[in-house]
């Protein structure tokens, strides 16, 4: 699976019984269980995220994909096992982490500005009960900037394309200056401009030693956009780089007999390796 | 402090009914001109400056927080939290009697009315949680069992014609009227407390309303700000229920926030707004049951913050139902008149006979009535010139249009052709309805990427067009 050096130090206290888990892995998941209603969505998974890549997490509907980031972050409640973040709990690394929800999960007709959600993802450097100042709105402008959506700083949020508002939950995430970013279907109902913009941002994250971690939709594009993927049907199938993991095999074990989609998915090996020799 | 019972002298005596103001009771003397003015204008003496004061503050306070009340989706809960503090009412004033002590105070009775309401409110999120009834139901269950619970401890003390027990009934209708200076002072202070908290917070208020989820990976303790937008309806509702009683305090939270949103798009300005609207109607309502004792300030309230919605709902410039029928109907005209200067593009011919004109409406649907309006609208633009006897002769602008419009729709049939398979979000648009609304900026990207595949449509360019009317 993943290749980290393992830090001389030894291993943070309740550890040690599981020596593979390394400080150095922006997100450790260990033996993690949840379930709804006393129904299993997700059964005893264990993933070591490599740092500095861009992980997707795919699977058929209802695998659990938003469920295994929602878990990780402490959304959902976690049945059983442990979750870290650079081997500390998930309180103590929070401020490293970023987030971008799914794009249905607001109220799109909210009375703000899209400038006013993106400094949102100021608000932890501002603190309690503080407005904010002309400094953080020109960072969250930045933000906008790096998507694409400088010229939209003061339209009212309804008003955006599904695309543009997507690009603003992004840009959100960027002030927050994480480490470690989930995404929720990012892609999902995007234009072509948006998806492009978000490509952009992967790759400059990528570039800056983040990690992102994205529940994607979309077989045919993991191996252009991303470095690890993980195939997850309730439980995770495989995990690695996708040079390795994304095979023809791993994916029939992930979405068992769908015919269409398995042809779809070895359009996009047969694509990902001529592109990758 | 003011022991309730001894109140009573305004209440009309309302034993028996549930309004110590019973709503049958119509003989007031209508107020002079001069008292109307006198008691707009704070000069009515000490106590009703003071209640005149106190409601309008509340009514200010009230607005603020509802904004987040409405924000939060907590509207009707709010309404379930101020029927369930009819029974801590009942329940407090009992116990006070019982344990002997000179507690049939204000305080106690908000301080029981504040329990049950919190209780209530824990009952919703408990059953929700351990249940899987939809929010609606379980509000609705402990709206009425509470209420009921509370009915029940009201008729108990009036059976027992405990000392006093007339004056509970005031918290059902309220009675701004027949409040006391300090009953007054605890509600401004509250109201006042209210406003100072909501301005404080505002932005992890709005955080937390726009995405709780994103909130809390952000590390914010949503549990403890949720918490905090609902106690402060908690207060506010509990400081109301003298003054506006517990049936209609919700209307005060929720319709201040519900009008202002007609007419803003930014979250400060909303509160602002908000909290005028509520003021005012908590100024109007006090002033009226000032000037007639016997009328419940509650509904006066309402009535006012009501009037003050269906005047936004109406007539609001972005939001309103006036603007946003304007726009569709302008909308329809425009999309109806290109259809018909696209027809006399396609026929060569400025001249569109009767039959023509009658053959475009069948195949569009369009009535009687909305061909003469259309045909008057475009003669208005001048896009057509008066024809005889139903016959249309079309302008050269409006032949031009028609061009256009021909062009756009050829431009973007072809992007369909050419592109459906990269933007299939914009496939079930139909080709028809577009070519109406595409910008002249989207034509140029249109035309841009058509190039760069190689197609071109003939025609001119739209820059050197007119512009759109």
């Amino acid at each position: 699976m993943s290749s980290v050096v393992h830090p001389p130090q030894p291993a943070p206290v309740g550890l040690s019984e599981r020596p593979e888990h390394s400080a150095e892995s922006p997100l450790s998941i260990h033996a993690m269980t949840v379930a709804y209603h006393r129904k299993p969505v997700l059964w005893d998974v264990d993933y070591d995220a490599p740092a500095n890549r861009l992980v997707a997490i795919v699977g058929p509907n209802g695998a659990g994909k938003s469920t295994l980031i929602k878990a990780c972050m402490g959304l959902v409640p976690r049945a059983s096992g442990q979750v870290e973040f650079w081997g500390e709990s998930y309180r103590k690394a929070r401020s490293r982490v970023g987030y971008v929800p799914q794009r249905e999960s607001v109220d799109w007709d909210f009375p703000v500005s899209a400038l006013d959600v993106v400094c949102m993802g100021r608000y932890r450097r501002i603190g309690w009960c503080r407005p904010v100042s002309r400094k953080h709105k020109d960072a969250a402008l930045a933000c906008m900037d790096r998507v694409g959506m400088a010229g939209y700083a003061n339209r009212q949020i309804s008003q955006l394309s599904g695309g543009q508002q997507q690009r603003v939950f992004l840009a959100r995430a960027l002030a927050q200056e994480a480490d470690l970013y989930f995404m929720d279907e990012p892609f999902a109902g995007v234009d072509a401009a948006t998806e492009h913009a978000i490509v952009e941002v992967l790759r400059a994250l990528k570039n800056s030693g983040k990690t992102v971690i994205v529940v994607h939709h979309d077989l045919q594009t993991v191996p252009e956009y991303f470095d690890d993927v993980i195939l997850l049907n309730m439980r995770v199938v495989a995990s690695g780089s996708v040079r390795e993991v994304f095979t023809k095999d791993n994916l029939h074990k992930t979405y068992g007999g769908r015919l269409t989609l398995l042809s779809e998915a070895a359009e996009a090996i047969a694509r990902a390796s001529a592109g990758e020799v | 402090m003011q022991r309730v019972g001894t109140q009573d002298a305004h209440s009309g005596g309302g034993q028996g009914g549930l309004g110590g103001a019973s709503l049958a009771d119509v003989t007031d003397d209508l107020p002079s001109i001069g008292q109307v003015v006198e008691t707009m204008a704070f000069r009515a003496g000490f106590n009703t400056n003071m209640v005149i004061a106190g409601t309008t503050l509340l009514g200010l306070a009230a607005g603020v927080i509802g904004v987040f009340a409405l924000l939060r989706k907590r509207s009707l809960m709010t309404d379930a939290l101020s029927h369930a503090t009819l029974p801590g009412i009942a329940l407090a004033f009992l116990a006070a009697g019982w344990l002997g002590f000179e507690g049939r105070t204000l305080p106690v009775l908000l301080l029981g009315a504040t329990v049950t309401g919190v209780i209530g409110v824990l009952c919703i999120q408990a059953i929700l949680r351990f249940s899987r009834l939809h929010e609606d139901a379980a509000i609705g269950i402990v709206l009425s069992v509470f209420f009921g619970a509370g009915i029940v401890g009201l008729s108990y003390i009036q059976a027992n014609a405990a000392a006093g027990s007339a004056g509970l009934n005031k918290f059902i209708y309220g009675q701004a009227a027949t409040m006391q200076p300090p009953d007054v002072m605890l509600m401004g202070a509250i109201a006042l407390a209210g406003i100072v908290a909501t301005l404080l917070f505002l932005k992890e208020f709005a955080l937390v309303c726009f995405n709780d989820a994103f909130a809390k990976v952000d590390g914010w303790p949503v549990g403890i700000i949720d918490l905090v937008m609902m106690g402060l309806v908690v207060i506010v509702t509990v400081a109301g229920l003298q003054a506006v009683g517990l049936i209609l305090v919700v209307a005060m939270l929720i319709i201040p926030a519900v009008a202002a949103r007609f007419w803003t798009e930014r979250l400060w300005l909303l509160v602002v707004i908000a909290g005028v609207i509520g003021g005012s109607s908590g100024y109007l309502g006090s002033v009226v049951s000032a000037l007639l004792p016997r009328k419940p300030a509650g509904a006066v309230i309402v009535l006012s913050s009501g009037a003050i919605f269906i005047i936004s709902l109406v007539a609001a410039p972005a939001r309103g139902v006036i603007a946003s029928t304007v726009r569709r109907l302008r909308l329809r005209f425009r999309i109806a008149g290109d259809h018909l200067l696209e027809r006399a593009h396609e026929l060569a011919s400025p001249a569109l006979d009767r039959s023509e004109v009658d053959r475009l409406s069948d195949v569009r649907g369009w009535s009687r009535p909305f061909r003469s309006l259309l045909l008057a609208s475009l003669r208005k633009r001048r896009l057509i010139e008066r024809g005889v006897r139903g016959a249309v002769t079309v302008s050269q602008a409006g032949l031009d249009r028609g061009a256009r419009v021909a062009r756009n729709h050829a431009l973007w049939e072809q992007y369909l052709v050419a592109y459906a398979d990269i933007a299939p979000s914009h496939v079930d648009w139909s080709v028809d309805q577009v070519e109406h609304v595409l910008s002249d900026q989207l034509v140029r990207d249109l035309e841009r990427q058509l190039a760069a595949r190689g197609i071109t449509i003939p025609g001119e360019r739209p820059e050197r067009q007119a512009a759109p009317a």
